[in-house]
């Protein structure tokens, strides 16, 4: 890990469901970050710099927002960034705050991410006409869906295992009260007799179209040891592109999420990640992506991650306990999703999870995606400070 | 602080509208000419950050076919911000800062042709309360300028010779899309855009790229002659409602200057982002220039103004004058949003 070490105080988060009629863009992402600065025993004239992520624009369909939401995140007279990398972006935002304490440039940084999903419609806000292209209105499950469907045929895994993966996340969204979809009466029939979306993709193994508002604070060392409340501590984050489209890219095992993780193990002394890690809240917005994940993170052996699906080790009491808060498919405010990963592993070390807590988890993954399958942020997070 | 220089910058010529080229092939040329110039291989470029905007494409995602043009693969550690991209490149100083970098490679490009840019970016408004007025860009600085004339001495001849010096400066820039010889007297004479503004107080529309490449101490020393080096950058937001803030001053301007440490040390030239004349004279007086300092040798925004770009442009303009010698220290300025409510000024010096 490079420069100055950061940890996180306070985390914030709002309920997540379809529609927040009762406030604004503007007050769902206040509510983040009041929760967060609450968390984190903090007012806003401590913070120094606000770093604000959402993924597209049009999913509000307002233009650059950091201009409008200024005011409501108290960022006057203060540096204000805002990061944009598709659907990583959650991960990214936290990590660009991060930097800014690793540097030694501020003390204090307030990040927020959101999307009110609600003000428009995702499907249609991802599949405009543009010149020079075919148009493709897919949307992101039509996108992945072949993906799916290749790494089926790769790894000759069962049909069920992407049930499996919606039942489990559905089953630990019932102990997360935040979570958007809570499902009382969640079976495999009632799964499988779910409306087939995009070919092998269920509704029920889909993520739904969430509103919600995610934040947190971090700071560096002397004062998150000083914080009222167990700070977690950044053990490295990465990042990693690399294009849509060209020959020989592989999209379901992607070289950048392979380097991405390589790389954040590495930062953080991981040489044995199914072992050193305690569990992991990886991007998982079709139940599938979860072996595939856990395969393109080192987690299994390429063809292998669906055994550990199966076995039942990514479940809350297995060895590599996977999206205890019930995971992407049951809060999907997409511009903070990645950043709900990010929290939630750092709650985890943070022994702050609730009902959803893995007990004595000292190491924990944050994972994101986005685009094509091509960008990847990671961090990795520790109740011990190295 | 690490000592880090930009050692490197290229733009596209800024046009009206670059026609049936598409983001991608813009780009890649110009990202081409900077890394040939930077003297570093595209290998041993640690991080590369970009700055767009959806809205101006048209298009979710604009960044993300971007990357065929900047160079992906193998894959990078790379980020975007959706703000002018002298943010990108402040967020690549940050990475360095860190130690997770030691240079970066920062682009930032829009084809604003492609739609109404006035209409476009009224989505920039608050949602609620603002946007639905229907107020557009130029309007809204006409609102800022009309306050200006009212409040300080300025008179709109002082608008028109900041757009005179302007144009005629453009005529040594190549990259220029508006240049030429105008007078005072021809300016006024000319009928008002949106009281008071005139067509020739406004920057144009562009289409256009531009990258620069920064690295850490021994690198930049290593690659090139004489680096520009950042000795100050630092960038602040104000509130986003119009009537909460004094649109004649600008606050945030004279913060970031202070922090950036403009004022320690003599200035000799100042690239400010101004789109419209009478801002520039707000930012000269919130950044407290002196008279002999030489604004907007380029041309400014007013010769070009590709947006999400022309604010990291103005970075490599005055960077490129201290790399050649002909400047010793100079100030870079990038605006954001309504009325200049976010600033960033970065303060660059030679060896």
């Amino acid at each position: 890990m490079s420069g100055e070490l950061c940890g996180i105080v306070g985390i914030g988060q709002t309920p997540y469901c379809a529609q927040r009629a009762d406030v604004s863009i503007a007050g769902l992402c206040r509510e983040a970050a009041l929760n967060a600065l609450e968390d984190a025993g903090l007012e806003w004239r401590d913070v120094d710099a606000v770093v604000l992520g959402t993924a597209p624009d049009m999913f509000e369909g307002v233009m650059m927002p950091e201009l409008y939401l200024a005011d409501a995140l108290g960022a006057t007279g203060k540096p204000m960034l805002r990061v944009h990398t598709a659907g990583s972006v959650g991960g990214s935002t936290a990590i660009v705050a991060s930097t800014l304490i690793e540097s030694g440039i501020h003390d204090r940084v307030l990040t927020v991410t959101f999307e009110k999903q609600s003000e428009s419609n995702a499907m249609w806000a991802l599949s405009s006409k543009q010149p020079f292209s075919p148009h493709i209105n897919a949307g992101a499950g039509g996108y992945f869906a072949p993906l799916i469907r290749s790494y089926i045929r790769r790894s000759g895994a069962p049909e069920h295992i992407g049930m499996l993966v919606a039942y489990k996340d559905r089953l630990n969204a019932l102990k997360n009260p935040l979570a958007h979809l809570r499902i009382e009466d969640i079976s495999m029939e009632k799964i499988e007799s779910s409306p087939m979306l995009w070919d092998p993709i269920r509704y029920l193994e889909s993520c739904p179209s969430s509103d919600g508002a995610c934040a947190m604070v971090v700071a560096r060392e002397a004062l998150a040891k000083d914080a009222p409340k167990k700070p977690a501590w950044i053990l490295g984050h990465a990042m990693r592109s690399e294009p849509t489209m060209f020959c020989g890219r592989d999209e379901v095992n992607p070289h950048a999420g392979r380097e991405c993780a390589k790389d954040v193990f590495n930062q953080a002394g991981i040489t044995d990640p199914l072992k050193q890690i305690d569990m992991a809240e990886i991007y998982v917005p079709f139940s599938w992506f979860e072996p595939m994940w856990l395969e393109n993170l080192g987690f299994a052996e390429e063809g292998k991650g669906w055994e550990m699906t199966d076995e039942g080790r990514t479940a809350l009491d297995g060895d590599l306990p996977v999206n205890c808060s019930g995971g992407v498919l049951s809060s999907n405010a997409i511009g903070a999703s990645g950043m709900i990963r990010f929290a939630e592993a750092a709650r985890q070390v943070r022994g702050d999870a609730g009902d959803h807590q893995v007990p004595g988890a000292r190491t924990a993954l944050g994972h994101a995606y986005g685009g094509g399958s091509q960008f990847f942020s990671m961090w990795v997070v520790s109740s011990e400070q190295p | 602080m690490r000592d880090v220089a930009v050692i490197s910058f290229a733009q596209a010529k800024n046009v009206r509208d670059a026609g049936a080229v598409n983001e991608v092939e813009i780009i890649m040329p110009v990202v081409a000419e900077a890394i040939a110039q930077s003297g570093l291989a595209r290998s041993e470029i640690d991080f590369t950050c970009s700055g767009s905007s959806d809205y101006l494409q048209g298009a979710p995602f604009a960044f993300v076919m971007a990357l065929d043009g900047a160079g992906a693969w193998p894959p990078i550690s790379e980020s975007h911000v959706e703000m002018d991209a002298a943010w990108a490149l402040y967020e690549s100083w940050v990475k360095i800062q860190s130690g997770h970098a030691d240079s970066a490679l920062i682009y930032g490009f829009s084809k604003a042709s492609s739609g109404k840019l006035r209409e476009v970016l009224n989505l920039q408004l608050d949602p609620y309360c603002v946007a639905p007025l229907g107020i557009d860009s130029v309007s809204l600085a006409a609102l800022q300028a009309r306050a200006l004339l009212e409040k300080s001495a300025y008179s709109e001849k002082d608008f028109a010779e900041v757009a005179v010096r302007n144009r005629a400066n453009a005529k040594n820039n190549p990259k220029a899309q508006l240049a030429g010889d105008y007078s005072v007297d021809e300016i006024l004479a000319e009928p008002c855009l949106v009281s008071p503004l005139r067509k020739h107080d406004c920057a144009p529309i562009s289409d256009g790229a531009s990258v620069i490449v920064i690295a850490a101490g021994d690198i930049a020393r290593r690659v090139c002659k004489r680096p520009a080096w950042i000795r100050g950058i630092d960038h602040r937001i104000e509130p986003h409602s119009l009537g909460a803030r004094d649109l004649t001053v600008s606050a945030s301007t004279r913060l970031a200057a202070e922090k950036a440490g403009v004022n320690q040390g003599p200035i000799d030239i100042a690239e400010l982002h101004a789109p419209f004349t009478h801002q520039e004279l707000i930012l000269r007086d919130a950044l407290q220039l002196k008279d002999d300092v030489e604004i907007n040798p380029s041309g400014g925004a007013l010769a070009g103004n590709p947006m999400m770009t022309a604010g990291l442009s103005r970075i490599g303009e005055a960077a490129s004058r201290i790399i050649s010698g002909q400047a010793n220290r100079g100030v870079a300025h990038a605006t954001s949003g309504p009325c200049l409510q976010q600033n960033l000024v970065c303060v660059l010096e030679g060896e």
